[in-house]
């Protein structure tokens, strides 16, 4: 795959690389599910600076893993979109509604460690 | 419009999607396109060889740099042997998809680009035209 998933503590950090193809992207979405579930990750951020192009596969495979995570009770953020492919997203009339995004990784982390519900013993 | 260099590109899977927007990108690395322009082009590219993985199974885009006058621009042909469309002005339609899409890919390509043609016949296949030029 051409993704790579980090843990830190418990939130999981997704990159994505920069020609990912469709079975890459569903196969990220089933790795990071199942990586919330292994060790009960409160977080998750999908980070796309990478990502070149969005296209409407990418942006409803995108809605989907946040959805997925967010079901399975963890905060999901996608951070990093690039000003190019925001937008080419609006142009397309793509949205991500209903999904957190942050500007890059340390905005994500801050807005994941801020709605951990404030308990530093939760992300320690 | 004069064809200096003509690339094409097979699309049989999903990963021949990627290759398409990247040869192209090689293509018109000596055009004058913003790189928000080439997002757009990309893109675009995106949607067409992705509708002919998902409509028809296999088809070819062919990329080739067009002339206009004094301008240049990036001619993006994409066609397949497929089911066709039978109803082009509802598939030109925001939000209609009669597969698992947003039903965005066709007139949202079509926003991106400066030109865009699509000739279809049922039972024949589709064959997409767009340009972007060089401003």
């Amino acid at each position: 795959m051409r993704a790579s998933i980090l843990k830190q503590n418990k939130f999981l950090i997704a990159s994505v690389q920069g020609s990912m193809s469709d079975a890459d992207l569903v196969q990220l979405r089933e790795e990071l599910a199942s990586g919330v579930r292994r060790y009960r990750s409160t977080g998750a951020m999908v980070d796309v600076t990478m990502l070149d192009v969005m296209d409407s596969f990418a942006v409803r495979t995108l809605r989907g893993i946040a959805q997925m995570v967010k079901l399975l009770g963890a905060e999901c953020i996608v951070v990093g979109i690039q000003p190019d492919v925001a937008f080419s997203m609006v142009q397309l009339g793509l949205t991500l509604e209903g999904t957190m995004t942050a500007l890059d990784l340390e905005d994500g982390l801050d807005l994941l460690n801020a709605r951990n519900f404030g308990d530093p013993a939760r992300n320690e | 419009m004069s064809s200096t260099s003509q690339m094409v590109v097979p699309i049989k899977a999903d990963v021949d999607v990627v290759t398409a927007r990247q040869e192209a990108r090689r293509l018109v690395s000596g055009l004058r396109f913003s790189s928000s322009e080439l997002t757009l082009i990309a893109t675009a590219i995106s949607e067409v060889a992705r509708n002919i993985v998902a409509y028809a199974g296999s088809g070819e885009v062919v990329l080739r740099i067009g002339q206009r006058g004094e301008r240049r621009g990036l001619v993006v042909i994409a066609r397949d042997q497929g089911p066709g469309i039978s109803n082009i002005e509802r598939a030109m339609q925001d939000g209609y998809s009669t597969s698992r899409g947003l039903g965005l890919g066709l007139p949202g390509s079509k926003r991106l680009m400066d030109e865009f043609e699509l000739v279809s016949e049922v039972g024949k296949g589709t064959e997409i035209t767009m340009v972007k030029w060089e401003r």
